[in-house]
């Protein structure tokens, strides 16, 4: 027997049943689309997690005091706080870096009619650079405003919009607490970011927020960026290091202090959206079988419907093998042709949910082959033993059937 | 009501040879013997009905000439060859290429036109649509169908059918053609003009005929009858005196 004619029997087979055929292609179907929109979902999540890392500034290490330790109550803040002394020392001594030493608070924030609480935070103009949040409009601090903590500020864009409803803020003058502080920038527009909008807020000289807002000079955090790249696990060793020998409290077995890398930060983020990926797609998988299972039962259902068929094929003259490759054939042409809808399913589902989402989409060949070579193996699978089934029918039984 | 001269086939080879076959379902007390020791020669171009009363053990006998079923003793030789010692392939190969097959249910494909159901024995044997479709468009002119190739089954009548499996029967040139009751399910008229139809056949390419019927009327246009009760072989020779 031809292959070409055993391939045209299969697909009239399907085509004569056309109901029973789409049934039986309906489990790959969902199988097969669930596994790519879920993979494409999770490549996606990995993705956009990966471009918001790259955003919030490639090359930084926070340095926070306190432990690193997360328990039910967050992370520890007993520790001491930094100190002026310790930012002129890490910058003496750590070569290759820039650091924006950074105290936050939050403040109301008035102008007109208009008030809201948002977070302020002082720091240098080292910012800018090191958290990659530039001045848009305006101008950076000057350092004799740096130096005297004078009452200057540069606002985020959403304050320009909640506060300032979209009139021109620079060059005026904004109430923070109890502080009036003219407005001499800008910032550029970033959004979201890890749930946080890094457009809401105002950037104060570290000191007006030190001595103003907050009354004491203390430092909470240090912004650094390695200038070299791939050197930020060599800086923050140096950083370690200096701060244990600065800091009393770190004398004992563990440190007051730490040191995070968004390196760190964005491994983790990958890792739990990678772990996602392979859950949902385990589950994905699992519809899969489900499918062929399916897709068994009813060829099985099949064979026993067209018993008498076997049994006019093998009395002129089909042999069992011609019987099996033909039951086989049919399997494997359904779960190809559901692969392949399933795979358009998919496609176009995870594409739109992706849209909706705001994530970066991009076709995984590979999973598309993976799919749909997987519904193919599940075809010849749980073809195989209706196929054997039916090839197996004693001639003169198959024709008495009813 | 043969009125053709039959071909001498006295001296012909025998082309069909049972040798003490027994066909037993069941076992113990519930043991149902449906042929108990036959012992049987068909010679070539003969044509042979086989008769007797229901559960006799004629179509049991008919099913293990066409090897669509196997005895469970004693031995079949087909054309000098022990059909017990082939496997289900060989057999299946042995029908393909020797044998035809008429039912009393016609057994066509449902939903697949007339000249698909021809050629169907010609796609398992491998052969070359255009070749196929010649050779299955010329057995359908041989039974007078050749206009109705396109038709499915659930568009042709009774008769009509039935002359499309003997085209399918037919399109292999088999030397044997094995009718189980082929005009079981038709009205007189048209169980006539199938009869013509076989004869006709036979006369044109010499096949051996061996026919089941339980009509004594269908069973005048063959040379031999076989006579079965009980599973036993009780008569045998001149359909006349047979039914006699």
């Amino acid at each position: 027997m031809r292959a070409v004619d055993t391939t045209t029997m299969a697909l009239q087979a399907i085509a004569r049943n056309k109901m029973r055929s789409f049934l039986t292609t309906l489990g790959i179907i969902i199988g097969v689309a669930s596994v790519v929109a879920m993979v494409h979902l999770g490549q996606s999540a990995t993705r956009s997690v990966t471009e918001t890392i790259a955003d919030i500034g490639s090359n930084l290490l926070f340095v926070m005091p306190g432990t690193s330790q997360r328990g039910p109550g967050g992370i520890r803040t007993t520790a001491e706080p930094f100190d002026r002394d310790d930012v002129m020392a890490i910058r003496e001594h750590v070569p290759g870096i820039l650091v924006a030493p950074a105290v936050t608070t939050s403040a109301t924030v008035v102008y007109g009619n208009a008030n809201q609480t948002i977070r302020v935070e002082g720091t240098t103009n080292a910012y800018f650079t090191v958290r990659n949040h530039p001045v848009a409009r305006g101008r950076q601090f000057e350092d004799s405003e740096l130096r005297a903590g004078a009452a200057v500020c540069i606002i985020g864009p959403t304050v320009v919009e909640d506060i300032y409803l979209g009139a021109e803020p620079l060059g005026t003058t904004l109430r923070v607490g109890r502080t009036a502080c003219r407005v001499i920038g800008v910032l550029e527009a970033k959004g979201e970011s890890m749930g946080q909008d890094r457009d809401q807020i105002v950037l104060m000289p570290i000191k007006a927020v030190q001595r103003r807002l907050i009354g004491n000079l203390d430092v909470q955090a240090l912004y650094v960026s390695a200038l070299v790249d791939g050197s930020t696990q060599r800086v923050k060793r140096d950083i370690e290091f200096l701060l244990r020998q600065r800091r009393p409290g770190s004398a004992d077995s563990e440190d007051d202090f730490y040191v995070r890398d968004t390196q760190d930060i964005a491994d983790a983020l990958e890792r739990t959206t990678q772990t996602l990926t392979a859950l949902l797609g385990a589950i994905a998988a699992v519809s899969l079988l489900v499918g062929g299972i399916g897709i068994m039962n009813i060829m099985l259902v099949s064979v026993t419907e067209r018993t008498r068929e076997i049994g006019i094929r093998l009395a002129i003259g089909a042999r069992g093998r011609d019987v099996l490759t033909q039951f086989l054939v049919e399997a494997i042409v359904l779960a190809t042709i559901g692969g392949a809808i399933g795979l358009g399913l998919g496609l176009g589902g995870s594409w739109l949910a992706i849209e909706q989402l705001d994530m970066p989409f991009a076709v995984s060949a590979g999973v598309l082959l993976l799919g749909f070579s997987f519904s193919v193996v599940i075809g010849v699978t749980f073809g195989f033993f209706p196929a054997r089934k039916a090839a197996r029918l004693n001639p003169i039984d198959a024709l008495r059937h009813e | 009501m043969s009125t053709e001269p039959a071909a001498n086939t006295t001296n012909a080879p025998a082309i069909l040879q049972m040798r003490g076959i027994f066909k037993i379902y069941g076992t113990g007390s519930a043991e149902v013997r449906a042929l108990n020791g036959i012992d049987l020669t068909i010679r070539s171009g003969e044509f042979v009905a086989v008769m007797g009363p229901s559960g006799s053990g004629k179509s049991t006998c008919m099913n293990i000439l066409g090897c669509l079923d196997v005895p469970s003793t004693g031995h079949y030789l087909f054309g000098g060859v022990d059909v017990g010692k082939l496997n289900r392939d060989e057999l299946a190969l042995l029908r393909r290429h020797y044998m035809g097959f008429v039912f009393q249910s016609f057994n066509l494909l449902p939903r697949v036109s007339a000249i698909d159901n021809v050629q169907l024995p010609l796609v398992y044997e491998g052969i070359k649509p255009a070749q196929r479709r010649a050779r299955a468009t010329e057995a359908l002119h041989a039974v007078g169908l050749a206009d109705r190739a396109a038709a499915t089954p659930n568009q042709l009548s009774g008769g009509q059918q039935q002359r499309v499996a003997i085209a399918r029967a037919l399109v292999t040139r088999p030397p044997l053609l094995l009718a189980d009751e082929p005009t079981g399910n038709l009205d007189t008229a048209t169980a006539q003009e199938i009869m013509a139809i076989i004869t006709g056949i036979r006369r044109e390419r010499g096949v051996t005929i061996v026919m089941v019927t339980h009509e004594a009327d269908i069973a005048a246009y063959a040379e031999r009858a076989l006579y079965f009760v009980d599973g036993a072989l009780v008569r045998d020779g001149e359909p006349r005196e047979v039914l006699a």
